[in-house]
This record gives C-alpha cells, structure tokens and sequence, in this order.
C-alpha cells in the first residue's frame, strides 16, 4: 500500500517540475495530453465502462471549443463565463445526441454516433457566419482568471490545466469506483440481466452518454483557450477515430490507460509530423496493427500481466468451519 | 387459504406462424413450488420470458398478487418482486464473484445511482451480498473473476443473483441442468430450503428433482397446459405418459 | 414549377449515387455484419482512378470499369486478408475498416495531390437534355438512369437467381450452409467486393458533377449511413427509399438554407431512429 503513495508523490512531483526543468516544447506536448487524455478517459467510460463505442465523440469535444471561440471572438464574453458556458454547451449536445444514440446499442451504436458526429462537423463547417466555417475562429483570447499569473505563458497555463485535470480525473475515478459506475460495467456485461436485477438501464446508459460528453466538453473548453484556434478539423470523424485509438491503445475499461494511449497518439503525432505529411497514414497503420496484435492495449495488457502475477501467488480458498465443499473439482 | 400469487389469462407469444406460448392460464397460490415441465420446445422458458418481462406478450394478461403487470418492463418487475434464474448461465463474465452479487444487492437500491462513493462502502448492499455469498460457500472467492469457478458455483452464483432482490416469485430455469448429482442434491436441498413465503416456479427436465420439489406440476405441449395438478395425478395421466414416452421415465 | 423540377432531378441524380454507396454498405452488413468504415474511401478511390484512367486513355467506360475493378480488388484483399480473421468479432471489424479508411484516404492523398478534381462527362451524355419546363444535363439524367438499373439489377440477384438464394442462405444461417455443401467464403469474399465495386462505381458516376477531392469520402460515408438508419440495415428496398429521401432533402436543403444543409439531412435519420430505431423497413 505504501509503495502506491510514493507512487502517487513521484507523479505529482514530476507533473508540477515538468515545464520548469523540461523544453517548452515537451510541456506543450505534456499539456496536450491532459486535454485529449480527459477527452479520451471520458470516452472510456462510455466505450470501455458501459460497452457503448462512440464514433462521433469529437462532437462536444468540438462544441464547447466552438462555444468558447464564438463567445469570446464574436460577442466579448470574458473567458471565465466562456469556459463553463462551452461546457455547459457540450452537455446539452450530448443530451439531446444522447436521446438519440441510446435508441440502440453495438454497431447501431457506432453508425448512429458517427452520422451525428460527421452531421455536426457539417454545421462548424458550412455555418459559416457563425462557426467562421473553413477558416474557424482564430483569436481566442488566452483563459485569463483574476489570477496574478498570466495564462498567456504556456508555463502558467499548464499549472491551471493540470489542477482542471486533476480535478476532473479524480471525479471520473470515483465514478467509476461508484455503484453507478459498476452498474455501467455490468450493463457492458449483460443488459438484459441488469435489467432483471432491477436497473432502469436506458436511464443508466443516457446518463453515462451525457456525464461523458460533458467531460469531452471540458477538454473541449481547456483545448479551445489553449490553442487560441478552432476549425472544422477539430470536430471531423478523423478526431473521434484518434480518441478512439487513444482508448484501445491504452487499453478499454481501465480509465487511466486511455491517458497513456493519449500520451502515446499526441507524442507519436508530434514526432511524425516532424518528418513527414504521412500522419493518417500512419494513424491507421497504427489502428490496424493495436486491433490486431494488442486489442487490449498498454494498461490492459499490464494488467494481464499482473494478474497472472498475483494469480500464481494466491493460496487456494479454504472451506468455513461447519461447511461442506459445495463443488466437486 | 393462501393468497394468488401468479395468474395468467389466455396468454400467448407468437413469433410469426410460430406458436411458442399459446394461450396459458396459469395460477400459482402464495409460497407454492410449481414445477412447469414438458418437452423440448413446448414453450417453458418461452413462458418465463413473459413472466419476467424480458419479451412481450402478443395476447393475453398477467397478475402478479393482483395487479396487471403485463405492460412493466423486466425491471419495474423486479422492484414488484419477481427474480429469476437463467438456463444458460447469465452472469457477469468480467466481473468479480463479489462484484456480481454486488450489482444483485444494489439492483433494488436507489443507491445505485451514487456515482461518487466506492461501491464497497455501502454497507447494506455488502453486507447483504457477504450473507449471501457465504450461504453459497462462494465468500472465500469473492475476488475471482467468474470463468475461474466451476460450472456448479456458477449455477449456484446465478441463483445468489435471483435472491438478492428478495424476491416474491422466484423463477428458475433448469437450475440444476449440467449440474453432477452431487450438485443437484445441493441446489434441491436449497430450494427445498426456500422461505416458505417464497412463491416457485421451476422448469426442471429432471424429474426426480422437479418432483422432490414441487407440490403441483403443470405439463407444457406446443405451448399450450397439458394437464395440471398434484405431482401423483400428472404422474398417472395417460396423456402425459404418452408424451414423456421414449424421453425419459416418469 | 421549373425550381422545383430542376430540385427534384438534382436530388435524384445525388439519390443515385448515394444508393450506389448505400446498397454496397448494406449488402456488406446484411450479410457479414461488418459496418465498413471504408466504403467511403472506396468511393474515393473509383473516382481517382477513374481519373487517371480517363486522362490516360479519354474513355470514361474503361475508366468506370478499371474504377469499379480496382476497388474491388482492394475490397477483397481487405476481406480475406484482414477481415475474415475476426469472424463475429463485430467491433473489431469495424475498427479495422477504419484504420483502413485512413490509410486509403492518404494514399490518395499521397499519390493524387490535394488539389480538387473533377471528371470529364463522356462526351456522349454531355450537353442537356430539353425537358420542356426546363433543360437538365444529360449526364445526370444518365446518372438517375444508372441508379435506377442497379437498383433492377440488385433486386433480380437478390430475389430471382441461384446466387441469390445461396447468398441468402449463408445470411440465414452460415453453418447449415455450409453442412449442404455450399461454399461460404467464396460467396462472402465475392459479395463483399460486389459491394466495394458498387461504391468505386458509385465514385467514378459522381466524378463529373460532385468532382472528387480529399475528404469527400468522409463527407459521403455519413450520409450512406444515414440511409441506411433510415432504411433499415441490411433492406435494399429500405437503402432506396432512404437514398431518395436523403438526395432530394439535400438538394432542397442547399437551395433553401445552404448553411445547415449537411446538417439538416440528418434530421429524418432521428426522425426515424426515434420511431423506429431498426429503420423503416430493416429487422432487428
């Protein structure tokens, strides 16, 4: 137990000495992360928890961002009722969506979240007089707080970001760990017998639809005050398949590897791109080959491991006292 | 005289030209163990998916204690009191044994709806789903995924499911199907054990066990009741012989 | 009167080439089950290679053929290479086809440039046609025209032949199919590049009017999926029904408010999912 503390202690040193020790170019990369890592955890509790694969989760990523750009560059919101009201937007985006996309389940799923996902990239795309169309909203002033600190230097911001992230990770690991969120499991596992065990599990997947595009939406904020720009491409089915990527290659149902798959898909993106324009191509190479050699990705082939582990040195149950083995073996 | 439990009117299920329920009244008296037995294909687990709500019927009505539950989904059933066991083992392939019971114990709790507080620190549902467990002899693997039990504690882990929403009418498809003679003894010891406020139905293939347990037996053909009444009386029906002719003995 | 007649054939000729997409995608699904992400880069990739075909040789006919062929070559090496490998594992197909529509969609990106292309009209359907209220383009009527023969086409081979009683026995029920002798995986692999070729054609007949570019495969998949939400999976009549209602809305819809009009087309896809989420004519 005590070895997880440490762990624990290390990361948080790590994470706030980050930007003062390392280039300004890897605490872009580490504040990338955060944002699509939020973005890619909150998908897991849709794909990896409850079973549900969105296709089309750049939609609120997407919204809120554009939430924030057209309130601040268009009509002078200060940032700091921006920011929540892009959340705000995301939610109810994915509340509406979410009524839809829950008629069915599986692959209806998929096509129904992907058809919403590609018909709102058609809205910031032609839209023009509003969402700026294919030129997007540049000039998104920088998250200004009240703070003394000016969020305008990416150190600063990234200290914000990371509290927001923290903030954030912790309220998605403890619904996870929550009755609910083990009810969004046993969904994954068996509806039907959810539903015989008393869950209203309609109820239980649109909740977890709307809880998880809220989440995106709060990546979708950090991300439009980070990159002071949002365009159509943001929202494009292109995005959703690398936050999908991101969950898989982290590894589906284990909140945290979704982060690493991030961690993984924004480093390999901005190493790439260094050498070549090849990125997609390389995008889906990567996909073909995680589906095929390692569907359970980085965090669950880990946990494979350590399971395997743990199993060769757990002791066979012992019978109580006064009861007979109920099994023969 | 106790109280009417379950009843059924005219009820039927249709798949196209294909009568799987057609046309069953049932009634089953509080705290009875009813056996529902009949050929392959004469609609017995057709029937259990009415009564639980996982299909709807085309026709025909359902009563349970008196009220009209022919329109509630499976889970408003549950809340009203039905559970129920599957004849394919229907658990929770990558959850924990604990975890299992748990989503059993929380399934009628509105604490299922807590997203914030681990699902271990609700003590009633653990504590529940800990009794449970260890009645079943199954607390000590309480952490084991459920593909590392045997086929009879899983059997019995389905039957842990049906009772944690402390149920009224208690539903059970073949439990002992699959199961070493061994094992059935301990199922039939257990439903023979059963709060006798328990209402039962059991759809059994084997015989000994459906007749060690039930008190009336009501016979399925072709989705429709065959003969109906005290275990002797199905036992000496002609008709019933007729049909169990070749299949097994009676 | 002239407005609307001219919206109508407009909407119908974009039906046309939508049904062609469409009818492969369900096709592919009511028999395998695969959702394939990629049809719309096979879309894609018949207009480009239809493009080089015709600039190499200046005949639209070869190049609507080696267009159609080339795509269904790449269907059948997608499926017996990668996609037979994951018999039921139905997410990780889907997966894959779209690990495999980026691939694609940068290869061409690769190998074609960026710039928007448009294809030459065969010069035997160029010009209009009179049609008293008012003149339409030969080509798209032509279009229209096409869509309505395989649209035939398809439903004779589903409905009326051998092969088409074998393929819906190995819908049915693979295994029995199998158990009377019938060989399965050919007719799947072969179906599957039916259905690969039906979108490549379906590039090759847009080339000329809606012009091929990168990212028109991922503008046209979701409207394929529109219909076929609204059509019902695996319904060839639900995927022409659907192609008619979604080509014509989006005419309408560019002609009254351009703004919102990729948007709005998927209004009668949630009309639908929230009446009947199977589609209109699909089964569960």
């Amino acid at each position: 137990m005590g070895l997880r503390w440490v762990g624990w202690a290390l990361g948080a040193a790590v994470a706030l000495a980050l930007p003062q020790v390392l280039p300004l170019y890897f605490t872009h990369l580490v504040l990338l992360t955060m944002i699509y890592g939020l973005s890619a955890m909150s998908l897991d509790l849709l794909a990896g928890y409850t079973g549900l694969t969105s296709f089309g989760h750049a939609a609120y990523f997407g919204a809120a961002a554009y939430t924030v750009g057209i309130l601040t560059t268009q009509h002078r919101v200060p940032p700091a009722l921006a920011f929540p009201a892009g959340v705000a937007a995301a939610a109810a985006l994915a509340a509406v969506y979410g009524l839809l996309a829950t008629r069915a389940v599986g692959v209806y799923f998929l096509i129904i979240t992907l058809a919403l996902g590609m018909g709102t990239w058609g809205l910031a795309y032609r839209w023009s007089s509003v969402t700026g169309g294919d030129n997007g909203l540049p000039g998104i002033p920088p998250l200004e707080l009240g703070l003394p600190w000016s969020t305008a230097d990416p150190k600063h911001l990234y200290y914000l970001i990371l509290v927001i992230f923290c903030l954030a990770t912790f309220l998605l690991y403890r619904l996870v760990r929550s009755p609910f969120g083990l009810s969004l499991r046993g969904i994954r596992e068996s509806e039907g017998r959810m539903r015989m065990l008393g869950y209203n599990t309609w109820l239980h997947r649109y909740v977890a639809f709307v809880v998880a595009g809220t989440f995106a939406g709060l990546a979708g904020s950090l991300y439009a005050f980070y990159n002071r720009f949002v365009s159509p491409p943001d929202l494009h089915i292109a995005a959703s398949a690398e936050a999908v990527l991101m969950v898989i290659l982290g590894g589906a149902g284990t909140l945290f590897g979704p982060l690493v798959g991030a961690g993984i898909v924004v480093f390999l993106r901005n190493l790439v791109s260094a050498y070549t324009h090849r990125w997609m191509l390389i995008l889906g190479v990567v996909f073909v080959l995680t589906v095929m050699y390692a569907p359970q990705g980085v965090a669950g082939g880990a946990r494979a491991l350590w399971a395997r582990w743990r199993g060769r040195a757990v002791t066979p149950p012992v019978a109580g006292p006064g009861k007979e083995p109920v099994a023969e073996r | 005289m106790s109280a009417v439990c379950l009843r059924t009117e005219k009820l039927r299920k249709h798949y196209g030209g294909l009568r799987a329920v057609d046309g069953v009244d049932l009634e089953v008296r509080q705290g009875e163990r009813r056996a529902i037995i009949g050929p392959n294909g004469a609609g017995k687990t057709t029937l259990f998916h009415l009564l639980s709500g996982e299909v709807p019927a085309t026709s025909g009505r359902i009563f349970l204690f008196g009220q009209d539950i022919t329109r509630l989904p499976s889970y408003r059933r549950t809340a009203l009191g039905i559970g129920r066991t599957y004849q394919v083992t229907n658990l929770f392939p990558r959850l924990t044994v604990l975890e299992n019971a748990l989503l059993a114990t929380f399934g009628l709790r509105r604490e299922k709806y807590d997203p914030f507080r681990a699902a271990w620190q609700h003590r009633q549902a653990l504590e529940d789903a800990r009794r449970l467990l260890e009645e079943f002899g199954l607390w000590e693997k309480r952490d084991w995924p459920i593909g590392s039990l045997s086929y009879g504690e899983q059997r019995q882990l389905e039957i842990v499911l049906a009772l944690a929403g402390r149920p009224r009418l208690l539903l059970l498809d073949e439990p002992t199907a699959g199961l070493s003679p061994a094992e059935t003894q301990v199922v039939t010891r257990l439903v023979a054990g059963l709060d006798p406020q328990i209402t039962v139905l059991l759809i059994e293939h084997d015989m000994d066990v459906a007749f060690q347990v039930a008190q009336r037996v009501t016979v399925l053909h072709f989705g429709r009741v065959l003969a109906e009444g005290t275990v002797d009386e199905v036992r000496g029906n002609p008709e019933v012989q007729a049909i169990y002719l070749g299949v097994g003995e009676l | 009167m002239q407005f609307w007649l001219t919206q109508l054939l407009n909407g119908l000729s974009f039906a046309a080439l939508v049904f062609l997409l469409a009818s492969g995608l369900t096709l592919i699904f009511g028999l395998m089950r695969i959702v394939n992400i990629a049809h719309g880069s096979y879309y894609l990739l018949g207009a480009y290679v239809a493009l080089t075909v015709v600039q190499a040789t200046g005949s639209f006919l070869a190049a609507a053929l080696a267009g159609s062929l080339t795509v269904a070559a790449v269907g059948v090496v997608m499926q017996r290479a990668f996609l037979s490998r994951f018999y039921r594992a139905e997410q990780a197909q889907v997966l894959l086809t779209m690990g495999f529509s980026f691939i694609f969609a940068d290869l061409a990106l690769w190998i074609w440039g960026g710039d928007p292309h448009r294809l030459p009209t065969p010069r035997a359907l160029a010009g209009s046609v009179d049609l008293g209220l008012t003149f339409f383009p030969t080509y798209r009527l032509a279009v229209i025209g096409v869509g309505v023969l395989v649209a035939l086409f398809l439903w004779l081979l589903q409905e009326r032949t051998r092969l088409g009683a074998v393929v819906r026995a190995a819908v049915d029920d693979q295994e029995m199919a199998r158990g009377l002798g019938i060989h399965v995986d050919p007719v799947l692999t072969g179906m599957f590049a039916v259905g690969a070729a039906l979108a490549g054609f379906g590039g090759v007949m847009g080339g000329p009017f809606l012009g091929v570019y990168p990212g028109v495969d991922s503008e046209v998949l979701p409207l394929a999926f529109a219909v076929v939400i609204i059509g019902g999976l695996g319904s060839l009549k639900g995927a022409l029904v659907g192609s008619v209602l979604v080509g014509v809305l989006d005419n309408l819809g560019k002609a009254l408010f351009p703004e919102l009009s990729y948007f709005t087309l998927f209004v009668p896809m949630a009309i639908v999912l929230a009446i009947r989420p199977t589609g209109l004519f699909g089964r569960a």
